[in-house]
Parts: structure tokens; C-alpha cells; sequence
């Protein structure tokens, strides 16, 4: 029987499973008869709880580090509540609520408050304060709740969901997975699991129901399935996938701190792509080497309004100072074409993607387009900064940027607003008036970042939506080569260098070709970074570039790609 | 005494730092009162503080009593820096 979940921790377990089954508290409306004796019952709770969290914390110090444990400051913290206490105190003494009821009451009303809240993080905090006030209920009621501890064999453990105190008290030496009926890829289990490096898959609804203590159950965490009781091809198939998954990332992970270097000694920049400070950790952990395109929309997207020029400041900084001196290209707002902002309208267009859109209208909106400018120009006093305007079409459009990017400049430095004067600027090549005129920009611009995904949609005049038309996006066709090396070629004649933002960069397939066109940066998703390093350090740079040369001759997009198919798989054997 | 400051950490002031931060009011005897969204609140209560839900890009102000007002904010801006909440 197979269940789907939500991945929420990479990789593969076949084991056996233990149900973390909760205890289930009886809380009864019945009333109180003697206030105090049910008083000193809470205070004994909250005390005995206390001191049990204070444990767990010690134990979750030693087993994990002090930053996980630091949870536990919060829930020591949320039992000892003087907000929660004086109000249960309240329900006993006004109302002869007996403890139990008066407690669930009170810490339901909280929890209740933070699943109400418009922040997932918030909404996940709802089950500290219940892990906690379980905690209390149970030494209320005089009942023993369940023991993680005693797991001895090694294990995939089913639950519900994970608390806090639960993941903190289970043996890392046995448990080898877990499976939660709910949660999503920020709860607690998920989080716990990837920090603890073992699959999991949360939010399977029912898994708890489907299987029984001692069953087996393949947990592939990858995919987010859960397979109970497999047959013995299916966990020979499990098996297989595993060991391959353990020899990829075996590989891959001898890269992390290398240079991307190819065979015979030629280096490139693998960089990656981002939309959010929070995505710099998966660059770092890969071994990135940069952030070659920063997509700022993320900023303005989940906003209801306009991001001021110090929310936009702080964004950037962190990025920055996170990748310490290593290179960060941040794009300017890229808005239009298939994404709007619900506060700023726009008028509807026959065309979006040909239309108002990007550079085209931050050059409208000036007051916009300096609010970004200025947050960055401040940034880049913190690293390597490189801004990059996306969707130009023609040198004057560049220029004009440009003098908007120094009026930023002059304002600020009459301000007296620190910022950096060495700021490195330069464009998206998305339009193929741009990459044919490429000799000419190269003499303005520092850099060039070729975006593929319009660049071929522009090429092709293939809508990219438009699943009728799919069949001419078409990354190898030679056309499209030509068009790169144009680029290439150009700017390595002005002395600066090019770099590439599509997906096209991480393409196993098309990177070869990129490295033998020349291409300096190859900008990616960050897991995509390790796989392509690998791929380059069996590669000779010389014969990549024979082979660009020859399919730049060919006539179709598959010609392309069965050759280099060919080749690259008699250089990597 | 009054202090503005804005959170950046992606998940505003989330749980740990709150904790760490009410574990500190909780030291001094002061009146210390946080403010977000025009709801002023104990400080003094992460039950409290967690409630009011203080998301990234926003500003709280955090109010003191007290001769020793410059001591205690010293303390709370410990514990913000050192938890990359400003």
C-alpha cells in the first residue's frame, strides 16, 4: 500500500515502524469542590513540568546543539506563563473549573490565536504551545505520558505528528525516519529532520491509521512515499535507488569545496540562482560560488505594499553578507509579463510578454526603480555587488538606467548615506536585438548574464505558456547557440565577462556546449550546482570546444543533442 | 523610555528570541511594554509576545520604566543582535 505525503526531508529508509502513539487525555467539564486543592494541583503540574523541559532541554544540548535546544527555553517559558497561569487560576477560583479543563481552555485559546495568524511560521508554533500544555494536562491528571526513549532496534517512527519534546527524547542512533500524518515542510518534524540528516515525509493525513507496530515500510523522501508492507521487488527497487542516491551524493559532496575545474585545467564560476535570502543556505551548503541572479520579485510579491527602501536594504545586505566577498548579481524588479502586483495595477495587454514590463517600466516608474536602486547601492557596501537591469532591448534604455543608477548616487552622497561607489553594473540578454548588438553594449555595460528562457521564447516567437507551442523551446537548436556565442564572443573582445541565468546553465546536456562556447558563469539552482562540477571536472575544455564548434553547424536541436550525448558520454566513461 | 526597532529575521520574532527576551524582561522589576501594530502588551509574557504575531519588515517599539531604563534596553539589544533580529 502506498501513501503520498509531502517530502519533507531527503532520502531513503526501509525499516521497520514504531507508532508514537499519544496518550489520550480525558478532560472532563466536571466542577471542582475545593479550589485550592486543585490550585496546588496546577502549581505541582507547572512545576514538575518545568523541571522535566529543563531535562529534555540538557538532553537536546548534548544530542543536537545548543540552538535546538534553545526551544525548549521557549517552552519552559510558555509553562511557566504568567498570562496562561493567572487565567487558568482565574477559571478555578471564578468558576470551579477543575484544572485540567481550566488549563486546555486557556492554552486552546492561544494556540488557537497563533493558527489564526497569516504567517506559516506562526501557525507552526500552535503545537508548542499544546506540546507544553499536554505536558501539564498529563501531570494534572496523574497520567504517565509516552516514552520515546524505550525504542531499541532501528526504526521509522509514525506519529500524528512530532513534538518538540517527542523528537528531543527519540535515540538518534535508531530512529532512521519519520512519517507524520500532518505538518508541512516548516513544522517541527520536517525541520528536525533535515537537521538530524534522515528522511521523512509529513503530512500523509492517515499513515498513522494504516500501519501497525512492526510492519515494514519504505519511507522515500525524495518523492514523499510512504510504501507499507513492499514486496520484495519493490524493496529490492528501494534498495537500488538508495544505494545510487548514496553513491551520487558520495560523489557530489567531495566537490562541495573544490573549484569547478575542468579536466584540463579550465575554470568556470558555478554560481546559483535565488529568490530569497533564505535560499543562501542551500547556495552555501552546495558549494556555490556566487549568486549569479537574484530575483528581487520575491520582495515585492509577497507584500501588500511597495517594499521601502530599508526593507529592500536589509534583504540585500543579508544576502551579501552572507555570501561574505563572493559575487551576488541582483536583478532589478522584473515585473509584467506573467507576474503582477496586486497593488500596483497594470493595464491588460494583447501581448504581456512583449509589453510593459521589467526595465521598460521601472524606467516609467522612476520613484520605484530609485527605491530599489538606492536599497542596493547601500548594500553594496557589504560584498561583491553586481546589478544587473533585466528585459533591455536597446543601448539607450541602458544608458538611461545607468543615469538614474548615478542620479541614486548623487542623492545619496549629498545625504550622507553610506554607500558604494563600485558598484558593478550590467545587463540580462533576453532579447535577440541585444545578443546580435552584443559588440556594441559590451563597451557599457561589465557584465552580460544571458537569460534562455526569454531568450528563446524571443527567438522561437514561442510563447512559453502555451503548451500548443511547447515543441519550440528548444535549447540546443544552433540557432540559439549562435546567438550565445555572439554574446560570448563580444564580451570576452571588451574584456568582460558573460554568465548564464536560465535553466539552461544547470542543463547536464547544454553545459557542456556553454563550456566550450566559453561561457565565464554558470548560475543554477543551488542543487543542481555539485552535479554539474562533477560533470565538468571529467570534461577537457579543448574537446567541449570542438564539439561547440561542430554543432554549431548542425541544422536541428536534436542533431545537437544526440551528438553531444555521444560525446560527452565517451569523455566521462 | 522608548525604542523603535525593525525585525528582519525572515520569521519576525519568533519563539526563541522572543523566549530569550521575555527570560531577560522577566529579570527586572521594570514595567516593559512592547508595542506592534498599535496593541501595547507586557513584555514580560511570551505567550504574550508570541500573540502578537511580529512579522518580518515591521517595526515594534519596546517601553521602559525606570531610572534604569539604559541598562535594561542594553540587556533586550544583547539579546536582538545576537540573534540577527535587527
Amino acid at each position: 500500500m502506498r501513501i503520498n505525503g509531502i517530502a519533507a526531508s531527503e532520502g531513503i529508509a526501509i525499516k521497520k515502524v514504531f507508532k508514537l502513539e499519544s496518550v489520550v487525555l480525558t478532560i472532563t467539564e466536571e466542577k471542582t469542590s475545593d479550589v485550592s486543592a486543585e490550585l496546588e494541583k496546577l502549581n505541582k503540574a507547572i512545576e514538575v513540568s518545568v523541571s522535566e523541559l529543563q531535562v529534555i532541554r540538557e538532553k537536546t544540548a548534548l544530542s543536537l546543539d545548543e540552538e535546538h535546544a534553545m526551544i525548549f527555553d521557549a517552552h519552559i517559558q510558555i509553562a511557566k506563563d504568567t498570562e496562561i497561569s493567572c487565567q487558568v487560576e482565574e477559571l478555578i477560583t471564578s468558576s470551579n473549573a477543575n484544572g485540567a479543563y481550566a488549563f486546555n481552555t486557556v492554552s486552546e485559546m492561544f494556540a488557537q490565536m497563533f493558527e489564526g495568524m497569516d504567517n506559516e511560521y506562526m501557525k507552526e508554533r500552535a503545537a508548542d504551545v499544546r506540546d507544553v500544555a499536554r505536558r501539564v494536562i498529563a501531570h494534572i491528571l496523574g497520567v504517565t505520558l509516552s516514552d520515546p526513549t524505550m525504542i531499541d532496534e532501528e526504526v521509522i517512527v509514525v506519529a500524528e505528528d512530532l513534538t518538540p519534546s517527542d523528537t528531543a527524547q527519540l535515540n538518534r542512533e535508531f530512529v532512521k525516519g519519520f512519517i507524520t500524518n500532518i505538518g508541512g515542510r516548516t513544522s517541527h518534524s520536517a525541520i528536525m529532520a533535515r537537521s538530524l540528516e534522515i528522511p521523512a515525509i509529513v503530512g500523509t493525513k492517515n499513515i498513522l491509521e494504516s500501519v501497525q507496530n512492526g510492519d515494514i515500510v519504505i519511507l522515500d523522501g525524495l518523492d514523499g512515499v510512504a510504501i507499507i508492507n513492499p514486496t520484495k521487488e519493490e524493496i529490492a527497487e528501494y534498495e537500488q535507488k538508495n544505494a545510487e542516491l548514496q553513491e551520487r551524493i558520495a560523489v557530489w559532496s567531495k566537490f562541495v569545496d573544490q573549484e569547478s575545474i575542468t579536466k584540463d585545467g579550465k575554470k568556470v564560476e558555478l554560481a546559483a540562482n535565488i529568490g530569497s535570502p533564505d535560499d543562501v543556505e542551500s547556495v552555501l551548503k552546495n558549494g556555490g560560488e556566487g549568486v549569479g541572479l537574484y530575483r528581487t520579485e520575491f520582495l515585492y510579491m509577497n507584500n501588500d505594499n511597495l517594499p521601502t527602501e530599508d526593507e529592500q536594504f536589509v534583504a540585500y545586505k543579508m544576502v551579501l553578507e552572507s555570501l561574505k566577498k563572493k559575487r551576488v548579481v541582483i536583478r532589478t524588479l522584473d515585473i509584467g509579463g506573467d507576474k503582477h502586483l496586486d497593488y500596483l495595477p497594470m493595464e491588460p495587454e494583447m501581448n504581456p510578454f512583449l509589453g510593459h514590463r521589467a526595465l521598460r517600466l521601472c524606467l516609467e516608474r522612476i520613484d520605484l526603480f530609485k527605491t530599489q536602486l538606492r536599497a542596493l547601492l547601500r548594500a553594496g557596501v557589504y560584498g561583491d555587488l553586481h546589478i544587473m537591469f533585466p528585459m533591455v532591448a536597446t543601448l539607450n534604455e541602458v544608458r538611461k538606467a545607468k543615469e538614474v543608477l548615478n542620479e541614486c548616487k548623487l542623492e545619496l552622497k549629498n545625504e550622507k548615506i553610506k554607500y558604494s561607489e563600485t558598484v558593478k553594473v550590467g545587463i540580462m540578454v533576453e532579447i535577440p536585438a541585444v545578443a546580435i548588438l552584443a559588440d556594441q553594449f559590451a563597451k557599457e555595460v561589465d557584465f552580460f548574464s544571458i537569460g534562455t528562457n526569454d531568450l528563446i521564447q524571443y527567438s522561437f516567437a514561442a510563447d512559453r505558456m502555451n503548451q500548443k507551442v511547447s515543441y519550440l523551446y528548444q535549447p540546443y537548436n544552433p540557432s540559439l547557440l549562435r546567438l550565445i556565442k555572439m554574446v560570448i564572443d563580444a564580451s570576452h573582445k571588451e574584456g568582460i565577462w558573460t554568465g548564464m541565468c536560465g535553466e539552461m546553465a544547470g542543463d547536464q546536456i547544454a553545459a557542456p556546449i556553454l563550456l566550450g562556447l566559453g561561457l565565464d558563469e554558470f548560475s543554477m539552482s543551488a542543487s543542481s550546482i555539485l552535479q554539474t562540477r562533477y560533470l565538468f571536472s571529467k570534461l577537457n575544455y579543448k574537446e567541449m570546444k570542438e564539439m561547440a564548434e561542430t554543432v554549431l553547424n548542425f541544422g536541428t536541436n536534436d542533431e545537437v543533442k544526440n551528438y553531444v550525448n555521444k560525446t560527452i558520454k565517451g569523455e566521462t566513461k | 523610555m522608548r525604542r523603535e526597532y525593525t525585525i528582519i529575521d525572515e520569521a519576525g520574532l519568533h519563539a526563541r528570541p522572543a523566549s530569550l527576551l521575555v527570560q531577560v524582561a522577566t529579570k527586572f522589576p521594570n514595567e516593559i511594554n512592547i508595542e506592534y501594530k498599535g496593541r501595547k502588551m507586557t513584555l514580560k509574557s511570551i505567550m504574550i509576545v508570541m500573540s502578537l504575531g511580529v512579522s518580518q519588515n515591521t517595526t515594534i517599539a519596546i517601553e521602559v520604566d525606570g531610572d534604569n531604563a539604559e541598562e535594561v534596553f542594553t540587556a533586550l539589544e544583547e539579546v536582538l543582535n545576537s540573534n540577527n533580529l535587527i
